[in-house]
Order: structure tokens, then sequence, then C-alpha cells
């Protein structure tokens, strides 16, 4: 039996969906001057979720650097577009499924990649890659490693089976993500220009055409749930969580793909059934568009008997998509479907004025106006305070003690964050629609534009130790790591698209984490000249009071200009000459090889200039483009010595260095630095160009040996013993 | 010559098959839906790979029962060629096309990667181009790839030579290594590898070229053509 609205005001029912007494207040004696019904109260709950409406997050949101010369659409559609010439667009996303994935980890997952499919293709674009950035707990007990399996075939199952290559990500482990591991999903679409579409219902008497899954019980007000913060209760919570179906989302896709592209004319606007459901797509169709809307949920397909219109309204049930249809073309569009195998209905129609109206069995049972759910939620300033911990950090550096440096290697390379993913991509299908060109295990992920000579490159980057020690410079290292990615791989940096994995807002010291990485990312996409197109915020991921690492996964794409220009991180021959690129500090805080040898993470976070850091990238370019460059491979995590062993274990080939570094330098996280190989006629030209920049260190050799000796020092290592174990590990660490 | 590719709800490789015998086959290639009955106008018939109808039930289970496949059969009855690839070659076993059936991989898990294969038989309309014993690289990617048949079945096929590829390294748990199997005829190809991925240089193989070539100047050389 449904609350009145009087028992709802009266018990405050509204507050286990997620509204404040403040919010309930505004809806009654503001917005509609009147008692909310028990179906109202859940469209507001769902629309003023932080999932749907950014209430805490869009003061922040704001201070993205999101117009450039090559954006055709920013934030506030399904996706982004980015002009790459020859009339064609880019378009991406990433979103994450962090809560989901906690609660129910496959299905978590699936859906988290079905989503993102769907905001994609609304735009007109087809799917062309997926990237995965992950964050797990180091696996100890038979729930971490069932939630990372679990996870990791949840993303195999959706992307396998729909036929986008997965073809890249990142991965990364550290006890911060033990109860809120970090599901992030990144889908890049290519298009033709002349095919943008809008989430938009204009146009009075067109009908509203509902196509795809029937609606079912699954994730019930899961915007509000996945806006919610967990506590050790929240094993009860899976019933929020939906069930993916990749085979009915392929259908989905080719016959609204067919839609946009060949019945132009009867289409008026087209957007996915995300978060909130079908509230909150037609509440943003019709608000965008300035229309009203009138809505007969027992038109709408359903799985289940007896769905009250609450349930109608807020069920997340996947692979759904809402249309605006010209009036007098809707048979025409709902043949196609049917010729797809597919149930669509025609559901409502845009109305005058700026009601949005829901009649059931006969009933109106909600009339509000359809701003108020889009646009009327309130926007809160949260307070900012530095975090206690960041107040109490040590000045100094973080100084190891490197006594054994090839036994200190073999840990490094079994650190699960820097040992190979390989038997987490193997599952993954990184080659259908065959035009992958550098597969996962490289800096960036290449897939060309098929019948042209350019390529895209893309990556997911963030380091969350980076960011607990200071959100403000960690937030530009990760865009500044991103870039380096795409530029190893010979790409000009495009954009971003960001999943804001944060906190509670609501606590000033969470708060100010989100704030200042928000303007450390900014100014850094400044620098790099990569503006925000889109993203999707996660806050609340805390547990039993404490939050994550603040991390904000950076995903940007590049555009390789020819085909020639792909460079990959492997050495290629014996003989080519070794360089690092950019200068090493003694940069320790936060790093790999603090957290190998101390077992945590502390201390002030080391210094990073953003002109510098692009200096070199532009340097690197430039050798690039004059073909001086065998391989470039990025300096990340765990330093110059392990990017030296990965740029060894492609080709199985070798090294013999000497270098004025100290052995504890080799383990150094300095930012903006590149290690290069060079063949040897076009080491003068290198050497011309990068100047003081580069930094010869040897050769690549025929032996199977790692050889790199510093000052205080040498790793000597046979190569067959470093790659197994690089390998290795991850296997090892989930049997 | 004109390739008919069959695209079945699901399938998600047509149009690679399609853009490889179209940009570097250099030969006419049709999308023709599973609800089409007429295959008439075609020289070889390919079914693609992917996940028809979801792979729900069993891989191929359904697709086997789609309107083409009557169409197939009858293609096949008259000798000509027919290709099915990875979730091809499982409908091609569903439909008793070919014998045996593919299982779930033995360590359960889906995988990708370039695959070393061995050309165990060159004498087919398929691999003509190829050398006997042959080493050469394809792309797999599935999660039943696990060929399984009885004893005697597997001793047919050695008997007749209907082992086409088998796998140096076995990724998936299939008997005798078993990759790609003919029909008795040798005009039915079934395997798991991909040789559509492996038609370019720049990603990562060319070795499928040659069954392309070879199908070509088999279908060339036998008159079964249909320009």
């Amino acid at each position: 039996m449904e609350l009145t609205p009087e028992a709802i005001q009266a018990t405050k029912y509204y507050q286990g969906l997620g509204l404040t007494d403040a919010e309930y207040q505004l809806i009654t004696t503001k917005i509609l001057q009147r008692l909310p019904t028990y179906t109202e109260i859940g469209l507001y709950s769902g629309m003023w979720s932080e999932h749907c409406s950014y209430k805490n997050s869009k003061p922040v949101l704001k201070k993205f650097w999101t117009k450039a010369k090559q954006v055709v659409e920013g934030p506030g559609e399904g996706a982004g577009i980015i002009d790459i010439g020859d009339n064609q667009g880019i378009v991406f996303k990433a979103e994450s499924h962090n809560h989901p994935s906690a609660v129910e980890p496959f299905q978590g997952a699936t859906t988290g990649v079905g989503g993102i499919l769907r905001d994609i293709f609304s735009m007109g674009a087809r799917p062309i890659a997926l990237l995965d950035s992950l964050r797990f707990n180091e696996p100890k007990t038979a729930h971490d490693k069932y939630l990372i399996n679990q996870i990791v075939d949840g993303i195999a199952a959706y992307g396998n089976c729909i036929g986008v290559p997965t073809v890249g990500g990142d991965t990364a482990f550290d006890a911060t993500y033990a109860a809120n591991p970090l599901v992030n999903v990144m889908c890049v679409g290519l298009m033709d220009l002349t095919n943008r579409e809008k989430g938009q219902a204009t146009g009075v008497g067109n009908s509203i055409i509902y196509v795809g899954a029937k609606t079912g019980r699954d994730g019930i007000n899961g915007a509000s749930f996945a806006s919610a913060q967990f506590d050790s209760k929240h094993k009860s919570q899976r019933s929020a969580v939906q069930v993916g179906d990749p085979f009915t989302e392929k259908l989905v896709m080719e016959a609204c793909l067919d839609v946009i592209y060949k019945h132009q004319d009867a289409l008026v606007g087209i957007q996915d059934m995300g978060a909130a459901g079908l509230v909150s797509s037609s509440a943003e169709m019709a608000s965008k568009a300035g229309s009203g809307m009138t809505l007969d949920l027992d038109l709408v397909p359903q799985r289940e008997a007896n769905m009250t219109a609450f349930e109608l309204m807020l069920s997340e049930s996947q692979e759904r998509m809402l249309l605006c249809i010209k009036s007098g073309s809707e048979n025409e569009i709902l043949d196609l479907f049917n010729d797809y195998g597919l149930t669509a209905a025609v559901i409502g129609q845009v109305t005058t004025g700026h009601q949005y109206q829901l009649s059931h069995h006969g009933e109106i049972v909600a009339d509000v106006p359809v701003d108020s759910l889009a646009t009327a939620a309130p926007v809160y300033h949260r307070e900012k305070t530095v975090p206690e911990h960041i107040l109490q950090q040590a000045a100094i550096q973080f100084s190891p003690n490197i006594t054994e440096p090839t036994q200190i290697l073999r840990q490094m390379l079994q650190q699960l964050t820097i040992a190979s993913k390989k038997m987490i991509y193997e599952t993954y299908d990184t080659q259908v629609q065959t035009n992958t060109i550098v597969q996962p295990g490289s800096d960036a992920a290449v897939v060309r534009i098929r019948h042209t000579d350019k390529a895209l490159a893309m990556t997911t980057d963030v380091n969350g130790r980076y960011l607990y020690l200071d959100p403000y410079v960690g937030g530009e290292m990760a865009v500044a790591e991103a870039a380096r990615n795409i530029v190893a791989t010979g790409g000009v940096p495009l954009g971003i698209t960001d999943c804001l994995n944060f906190g509670n807002p609501t606590k000033p010291d969470q708060f100010y984490e989100l704030d200042e990485a928000v303007m450390g990312m900014t100014a850094a996409c400044k620098v790099f000249n990569t503006p925000v197109i889109s993203g999707n915020v996660s806050l609340n991921n805390e547990f039993n009071d404490v939050a994550i690492y603040p991390t904000p996964m950076v995903g940007m794409v590049g555009l390789i200009k020819g085909l020639n220009q792909i460079t990959t991180q492997d050495f290629k021959q014996a003989n080519d000459n070794v360089y690092v690129v950019g200068r090493t500090g003694n940069d320790f805080n936060g790093t790999e090889i603090q957290k190998l040898l101390t077992g945590k993470i502390g201390g002030k976070l080391f210094p990073f200039n953003l002109d510098e850091e692009q200096r070199i990238q532009q340097l690197i370019l430039r050798a690039n483009r004059q073909g001086l460059i065998a391989s470039a491979h990025d300096i990340s995590e765990g330093g110059l010595i392990v990017a030296i062993a990965e740029s060894c274990f492609g080709k199985d080939l070798g090294v013999a260095l000497s270098s004025t570094l100290t052995t504890a330098q080799f383990f150094a996280e300095t930012q903006g630095r590149f290690l290069i190989s060079v063949k040897p006629e076009n080491k003068l030209g290198f050497e011309q160009l990068m100047g003081r920049d580069a930094t010869l260190l040897g050769k690549v050799t025929n032996q199977q040996q790692l050889f790199v000796a510093a000052t205080d020092g040498e790793f000597k290592l046979a190569l067959s013993e470093a790659k197994r174990l690089w390998e290795g590990a991850l296997a090892c660490s989930l049997k | 010559m004109k390739f008919a590719v069959v695209a079945f709800p699901g399938s998600n490789c047509e149009m690679d098959l399609v853009y490889a015998i179209e940009d570097v086959v250099k030969e006419q290639a049709e999308l023709v839906p599973s609800t089409a009955t007429d295959l008439s106008d075609y020289s070889a018939v390919l079914l693609p790979g992917g996940f028809s109808y979801g792979d729900y039930l069993r891989s191929g289970a359904i697709a086997q029962l789609a309107p083409i496949m009557s169409a197939v059969k009858r293609f096949a009855a008259a000798g000509k060629p027919v290709l099915g690839i990875c979730n091809g070659f499982q409908i091609l076993t569903e439909a008793r096309l070919l014998p045996g059936s593919l299982q779930r991989n033995q360590q359960s898990k889906f995988i990708c990667k370039l695959a070393d294969l061995v050309v165990t038989n060159n004498q087919t309309m398929f691999t003509t181009d190829y050398q006997t014993q042959q080493t050469i690289q394809l792309p797999i990617a599935h999660g039943d790839g696990n060929y399984y048949c009885d004893p005697t079945t597997l001793a047919e096929l050695r008997k007749n030579n209907q082992i086409i590829f088998t796998y140096q390294n076995n990724p998936n748990g299939s008997v005798a290594d078993i990759a790609g199997i003919s029909n008795r005829q040798g005009n039915v190809l079934g395997m798991m590898p991909h040789p559509e991925r492996a038609v370019e240089a720049i990603l990562g193989s060319t070795s499928g070229r040659e069954l392309f070539s070879s199908l070509v100047n088999s279908v060339r050389k036998r008159g079964l053509i249909h320009e």
C-alpha cells in the first residue's frame, strides 16, 4: 500500500529516499505548494540525487575548463564531442559503477559497461573502444579475490558480447579501496558530425517512444543508492543493483544507430535511460527543450506484474532508450524496432506548457513542473578545510635505503600495481572491429580510424596516493600522466573525460579534496590543451566513515595524424641507444617504493612543474615527428627501473646501462620523464634536438639480462626471471 | 567473386569480414540477414564470429534454427565453400554440418591472444596457399572454444584428414589440439581462430591472407564462381 502524502510528511519517509528536511520543505512550500504524492516524492528523490543533479559537485564542476577550439559539444549531453577533421567527431565519456560493483560485482560491472555504451551511441556515434580504470584492495581475503574476479568477468562478459574492443585502462591496488572498489568504464565513439543527436523532446504532439528491455523491479532508485554512503549493513542493498543483458544492448544499439543514420526525418531526440531510469531520461528531454510531457505508464513495457508508478519511473532496468519521434512517423520507427526483435511502444507525448504529467490506471499520479525535476535541485556550496593528515605531514622526502638493489627490483616487479595485468586483459576481446593497433599493456592504446591515415590514442590514469598527499598537485599529475601516455604513443592530446571518485562532500576535509583536485586538473588541462568534454561524479565512497583516497580518474584521447607516427614502449633491437628524458629528483613521498619499504605512504608530495612537463612532452612529440624515436615509455609508478624492465619485456631484449643516479633514484617517481630508445643512425639528430634534457644511459642488448649500474650499486637480473615475476604476480595473488 | 557474410542477431565480426574481403582480398562481400532463404548469388558463405542470440542456451544453438541455415545446408550439399569462424564454427557444429561440439574453455575464462597454429592439411579449398605443417599466427578470442568429439569421431577426422589447423600450445583444452576441422568433403571449414583479424601487418599478423586467397583461387579453379 502506498503511503499518503500526509503519511510521507508525518513519518519523514522521504529521508529514506535520500531527501533532506530542507529539500522536502522546498518541494512542498515553493515548488508544488502542496504535499507531494508517493510517486512524486520518488521522482524528486531520483532526480535530486547527487548522481542526477550534481547538487554537491556543481559548483566544483563549473571550475572545469570546457571550451576549446576542438570542442563541438561540451558537458551536458549524453557525452561530449571533439572534432578530429574530415567531418568526423569522436565522442567519449566515462562512468563509474562503484557502489553497484561493491555489492554485486559481476552485474555491477556489466551494467557499468552497458550504461556508458548507451551514452555514446545515443549521441549518434558508433562505439569503437572501451577502457576500464579499476581500483581494488590488495587481495588478501576470499572476498577481495571474489570482487576482483567477478568485476573483471563482468566487464569481459558484456564488452566481448557486444563487439566493442576493450583496448586499455589501468588497474591499481591499495587497501584504501577495500570496501569501495572503483569500477570506471570509458567508451570512445566515432561519428560523422552530420549525425549529431540531442536528447531533446520538442514539438507539441510528437511521440515519446520507449524501446529495449522491459521494465522490471531491478535497480529501483539506484541513483539514490549510488549517491548514498555505505556502512556495514550494505550487504542488504543487493536488490538495488541491475542485471545486464548484452545481447539486448547489441540489438538496441544497432537499431538506434539505424534510426539515427537512416531515419533522421522522423527522429527529434534520443536519450539513454540510465540513472533514475524513465524519469530522468524523459524529464531531461522535456526540460532541455522547454517542453511539457505526458506519459501513460500503462503503456510502458513491463516484465513484472503489478508494478507501481514509483517503481516504473525509478527502475533502472538496463538496455532501454527513449526517443522523441515526429507525430505521424511512429509506425515507421516501431516497425524498424520490431524488425530487430525489440519491444517498443509509444508511451507519451510532448505537450504545451512545462508540466510533467504521469497517468497510471487512469489516474494522474504525478503533475509537477518539469524543470523542478531536471534543474531545480538545490545546489550546495560545501565548506572545505585542509585535512588533518595534510597539516601534519612531514615536509622532507622519504629516503629509501636500497641495500640490495636487485632484490628490491624483484619485489617491485611483483607489486600488484606494477605487475603485468595480462591475466585481466587477456579475458577481454581487444581486437574485434579490427582497428586495434596497440593493445593493452602499453602506455596508451591505439585504435586506427578505418579508411584514413589517422589513429586515436587513449588512456586512463590517476594515482590516488598522490592526491591523498596533495589533491591539487595530484590532480595536475593525473592529467599530466595521461598526456604523457598519449604523447609516448605519438598522439597529440585532444581532451579528457573524468570520473571523480571521492568521499563525503558534507565533510569539509573530504570536500577539500574534491575541490582542490578539480582545480589542479583544470590548471593542467589548460596547459595540455585538453578540455573536459564529459564526466561523472561518484561521491560518498566511504565505509564506516573512512573515505577512499581521492581518485579522479582521467580518461584522455589523443590524435595520431599518421599511422607511421605510432610508437610503442618496447625496445626494438639490440644496439639502440637508451635515454632518460627529463630530470630525476629525490621524489619519494607517495611512491611505490615508499609503500614497498615502509608499508604505507606519507609526507609532503614531491614538487611538480606543469610547464616543464609540457615542454618535455612537446620535445618528445617533435622527436617523434622527425622519426627519431624507436620506442617511448612514460616513466611513472615504480620509477625509471620499472620503465626499463617493461621496455625489455615486449621483445625480450636486454639492456646494459650505467648512470649517475643512485639506486634509490631509479625508484623515484619524478614526473615529466620518458624512457626513449633511438637507433644508432638517429643518435646525433636526437641528441641535438633534446640537448641537456636527454641523458644517455647505454644500449639495448641481445643478452637476456637487465644490467643497470648506478653510483652506489647495480641492478643485475636475468630477463626471464624478471618477466616471470612480473607476469606471475597477479595470478599468484588471486589464487 | 562475391562472398555472403551471414549476420545473425548478435554477430559482431561480420563487418570485420566484409572489410577484410573488400579492402585486402579485393573481392566483393555482402551482408546477408539470417532471415534470408537464398544464397544462390554467392560463391562462398561465411558465418562470422560474435555472440549470435547472446550465446543463450548454448553457443550457436539458436542460430542453427535461423531461416538462412536451410540455405547454408543446401549450399554446402552442392559442394560450395562454407566457412564458420569462432561463433560460426559453433553454429556449424550445432547445425551438424561439422561433427563434435565446442565447450567452455578448460580454464573457464574468455581468452583473447595471438595463437600459433599448425596447418595440418593444405589440400582443402581454404588452405592451398599454405604449406603443410606451416606454423602461422592467428588471433583467438573465445570463451567456448574447447573442441570435443568422441574417440570414434576423432579417429575418422584423422583418417580423412579433416583436422585442418591445430594449436601449438593448446589454449582451451581442445581434443587433439584441434583449432579447425572440415567436413569429409572438405568444403565446410569451422575454425575458432580469426583469419579476418590477421590480414594487415599493422594489426599484428598477416597469416589470415592465405586462407582467403586459397578460397578465391579454389573457387575460380573449380568453376564455382558467380560473378
